[in-house]
């Protein structure tokens, strides 16, 4: 057991030092914010995979989690000129608040009525951020978010920030590591694995599944305040229903249950669409088409299916060389 | 301890009714099963056998009828508070936590002994490290005591069926039962199986749990149990120790058929 | 106007609408029960059948009526590839692969329309006339009598081919116990075919009447296929009359949320509905199948 502490320390440290050196390579501008935008990704993806990987629980409405962190740090700091921190964990308690009250009655649903009631839920706060334009500044978005600060250093520029982002994230990796090899984690898996006998021995399946609905909003809640802050300009269509599949597939495509899966697989789908963009409309044509293959072929993901033709391809290379050299 | 307490019965149902739409799965069981004894329950196909093991552990709740267990009342509980009074069960298709190994399927059971919740387990409190330590141990000690030792680290997938069962019961023994509730175990074993099972039932007997257990297979049943409880179209045919129910010409005649049994 | 015939005017909107989400919420059933997939493309369906009448209206001098049968039939095609090419190839049953099969073939759909039809909302001329039908102090235009007819005819004829075609039963038994149905040789692959070619045909169906109310762009398939889907789960997921229900009382509420609390929420009433419903009665009006809780 020490052993394997000891290795997953040594995953995190050497994860952490490579991001560490990343800016010292990459000056560009451009680069830095799409690593920056990989670590928000990547800190909402890790917190659903704890909801959907480990535990089972679909939710198709997770933007909204995201949007709420978002708009409360955006309205707080911009319309009410409340200093960022403070705004980011008032965004986390109204955030749990929520959770709590969608998650409460949701999670006794299983399967598609709960990926349904999670999507009812994410589609009426994306239409309360568009319609509430008082508060939200409705379609046309909102301004003026101020850039966060540590003290008296304000965070504006990229560097600075990837900083910040990248440290919240692994903190976030780090936390979710441990919660997945412990106590808690064993009984999410065994929630999804087998909600019975995980009853039967003496878990609270109930209870448990809203706790870890609640995390999973607090991870989404705190990447909302740092993307809100980032760009300083947030508008509806960030955190609509595509966004939460979006965020669903990230999970997928990094493999279901594996918190380096959801690394993955965040940067995989956020670097995508920016190396799309280069055919213009053709973008979404080809996205489309790369969910698909992805789900049909490799539905474990494309790391656990990279893994299998690799296997695949060894074997027959295998087969192959032996019927060489015994001819 | 009062007399009285020693010598009342583990688990008490009275009067038990149950029934799915039109069809009365359990009506008017009454049953006692004294503490350190292995109680046996047979009967046919949808005899209610499980939907009695459901009943007990809170899946469902009676229509009417208590249940008792070491003294208080289970109703009302749902399954994880029934566990955590000390019920124990396995189920008839073998409900393992497939994606775990060996050992982590023995320490989910030791969940309900357990107290570290999300924030301890996130930045590994101290007494969160204590307590998985003692879970590992415990857990380690159940395999020994079941003699999958040395599957600890593989998938529990991968064990052959009959280990599966036994991996099970390790599960539901990690929970410190004082009732061990036991769904057909020897359903799927061959006879060399099923001989080991019985040996572990008794050992598990020995150590001071109370089992119960529904079963078809007779050999493991008439060899095992103290006493038998028969149950036909979910009432109660008949009740006492194997060779009176080997005897009683009603059981021979609803369920075994015309032959005595072996 | 007074609000009694404001009100009428909401239902008579509201109907129109209730009955294209209808039919969209027919087509979730259809291939719901034959495969246990809820198509995310549906929406798809639909904007399809009205970009391809559009575009065959607008390309020569063919009548309307040979456009609209020419289109339905393109888009049935269309559902009969997805079927083939991306349904039955899945390797996973599970639910989120298969939800994200259909989202992406969505996706897919979608691009693909803005790409031949461009980011421009299209209209086509009304089917007969546009002089509106006045009655009771409300107004009513011809074309909502259209899509009424086409609906009707839809689920009468979803109705005969159930009720008096070999393979409409065959997809009841299949509907009822895939197992059982394969057991007795009905060809569980080809009814999950015909399924999504029913499924595609009526979508683009509603999408052909539709058009010269609502207009039509490669974009309005997302929100009309949620719509249908939640007047499905209002109805009973898989329940067919639960689905004309479900379709026509969640056009009657958006109609009158709308017009008398606010427009802007119009489309959050949907969902709210849909929230309602899967909190206290997840099995919906009028549906049977006994659905997974605790």
């Amino acid at each position: 057991m020490i052993r394997f502490l000891k290795y997953t320390w040594f995953q995190v440290g050497s994860f952490g030092l490579l991001l560490a050196l990343v800016p010292l390579v990459v000056t560009n501008r451009y680069y830095l914010n799409v690593m920056i935008f990989i670590g928000i990704h990547t800190l909402l993806v890790v917190g659903l995979n704890l909801l959907m990987g480990y535990a089972g629980q679909i939710s198709l409405g997770h933007a909204a989690f995201f949007g709420l962190g978002a708009y409360t740090s955006g309205v707080l700091t911009a319309t009410y000129k409340l200093s960022p921190w403070p705004a980011m964990v008032i965004a986390v308690v109204l955030t749990v608040a929520v959770a709590l009250l969608v998650g409460v009655p949701a999670l006794k649903l299983t399967g598609y009525y709960l990926a349904m009631a999670t999507l009812g839920f994410g589609i009426i706060v994306y239409i309360c951020f568009k319609e509430l334009v008082w508060l939200t500044g409705g379609p046309s978005g909102l301004v003026g978010i101020p850039k966060l600060s540590i003290g008296t250093v304000v965070l504006d520029e990229p560097r600075t920030y990837y900083y910040l982002v990248w440290a919240i994230t692994l903190g976030a990796i780090v936390l979710s590591l441990n919660i997945v090899d412990s106590r808690v984690g064993r009984a999410l898996r065994a929630i999804h694995d087998s909600e019975p006998a995980a009853r039967a021995s003496g878990i609270y399946t109930a209870r448990l599944k809203i706790w870890v609905f609640v995390v999973s909003a607090i991870y989404a809640s705190v990447a909302g305040s740092l993307y809100a802050h980032f760009i300083t300009f947030i508008s509806p269509s960030s955190f609509d229903f595509m966004f939460s599949i979006k965020l669903v597939t990230m999970v997928v495509v990094g493999g279901m249950a594996s918190i380096w899966g959801a690394v993955f697989g965040a940067a995989t789908l956020t670097v995508l669409p920016e190396v799309l963009a280069v055919f213009h409309d053709f973008d979404i044509v080809i996205f489309g088409l790369i969910l698909m293959v992805v789900m049909i072929f490799m539905p474990q993901g494309l790391t656990r299916g990279a893994l299998d033709l690799w296997e695949k391809y060894r074997l027959q290379r295998d087969v192959a060389g032996g019927s060489l050299s015994g001819g | 301890m009062m007399v009285e307490e020693m010598n009342a019965p583990l688990l008490k149902a009275d009067n038990l009714s149950k029934s799915f739409g039109g069809i009365h799965a359990v009506r008017q069981v009454s049953f006692e099963v004294p503490t350190g004894q292995i109680k046996g329950i047979i009967g046919p196909n949808g005899a209610g056998k499980t939907t009695l093991f459901n009943l007990i552990t809170g899946f469902y709740a009676a229509d009417a009828g208590a249940i008792y267990f070491n003294g208080r009342t289970l109703d009302g509980l749902v399954p994880h508070q029934v566990a955590e009074r000390g019920v124990a069960r396995t189920f008839q298709n073998v409900e393992l936590f497939d994606r775990m190994t060996v050992l982590e399927n023995v320490m989910v059971g030791r969940h309900p002994k357990s107290r570290a919740g999300f924030i301890s387990a996130a930045f590994r409190l101290s007494h969160a490290r204590r307590e998985e330590n003692n879970i590992i141990n415990k857990a380690t000690e159940i395999l020994n005591f079941i003699g999958l030792s040395e599957r600890a680290a593989s998938p529990s997938t991968s064990l052959p069926f009959g280990l599966q069962r036994v991996l099970e019961i390790g599960r539901a023994l990690a929970t410190d039962p004082l009732l061990l509730l036991l769904d057909e175990p020897a359903s799927g074993l061959n006879a060399g199986e099923t001989r080991e099972l019985g040996r572990l039932i008794c050992r598990i007997r020995d150590s001071g749990i109370t089992v119960v257990l529904v079963e078809h297979d007779m050999s493991l049943t008439m060899e095992v149990c103290d006493q038998i409880l028969v149950m036909d179209y979910g009432r109660t045919l008949a009740e006492g120790s194997p060779r009176d129910i080997q005897q009683d010409p009603e059981v021979i005649a609803a369920y075994l058929g015309d032959e005595p049994l072996a | 106007m007074d609000l009694s015939s404001q009100i009428l005017q909401y239902v008579i909107s509201g109907i129109t609408n209730g009955a294209i989400y209808a039919v969209i919420a027919l087509g979730f059933t259809i291939i719901y029960n034959s495969t246990e997939v809820i198509n995310f493309a549906q929406g798809e369906f639909v904007m399809l059948g009205g970009m391809a009448v559009i575009a065959l209206d607008g390309n020569g001098h063919l009548p309307l009526g040979f456009s609209f049968l020419l289109a339905v039939l393109a888009v049935t095609l269309v559902g009969i590839a997805l079927e083939r090419f991306t349904i039955r190839p899945a390797k996973s049953s599970n639910p989120i692969a298969l939800i994200i099969i259909t989202v992406g073939a969505s996706i897919f759909l979608r691009g693909l329309a803005m790409m031949f039809w461009g980011k421009d909302s299209l209209g086509l001329r009304a089917f007969t006339g546009s002089s509106p039908i006045h009655f009771g102090g409300a107004t009513l235009i011809p074309q909502s009598l259209w899509v009424l007819g086409v609906t009707v005819v839809v689920m009468a004829a979803l109705q005969f081919f159930y009720k008096h075609t070999i393979t409409g039963k065959a997809m009841r038994a299949c509907a009822f116990n895939r197992r059982a149905a394969g057991l007795v040789g009905i060809g569980v692959n080809r009814m999950v075919m015909v399924s999504f070619a029913l499924s595609a045909a009526i979508g683009a169906a509603a999408g052909i009447v539709i058009v010269p109310i609502t207009l039509c762009g490669y974009d309005v398939g997302i929100m009309l296929g949620l719509k249908g889907f939640c007047a499905a789960v209002l109805g009973g997921l898989g329940s067919s009359p639960g689905s004309i229900l479900g379709g026509f009382l969640l056009g009657v509420l958006e109609a009158l949320g709308a017009g008398l609390i606010s427009s802007g929420f119009k489309d959050a009433i949907a969902f709210f509905v849909l929230l309602l419903v899967l909190f206290l009665r997840p099995s919906g009006l009028l549906g049977s199948k006994e659905v997974k809780r605790f």
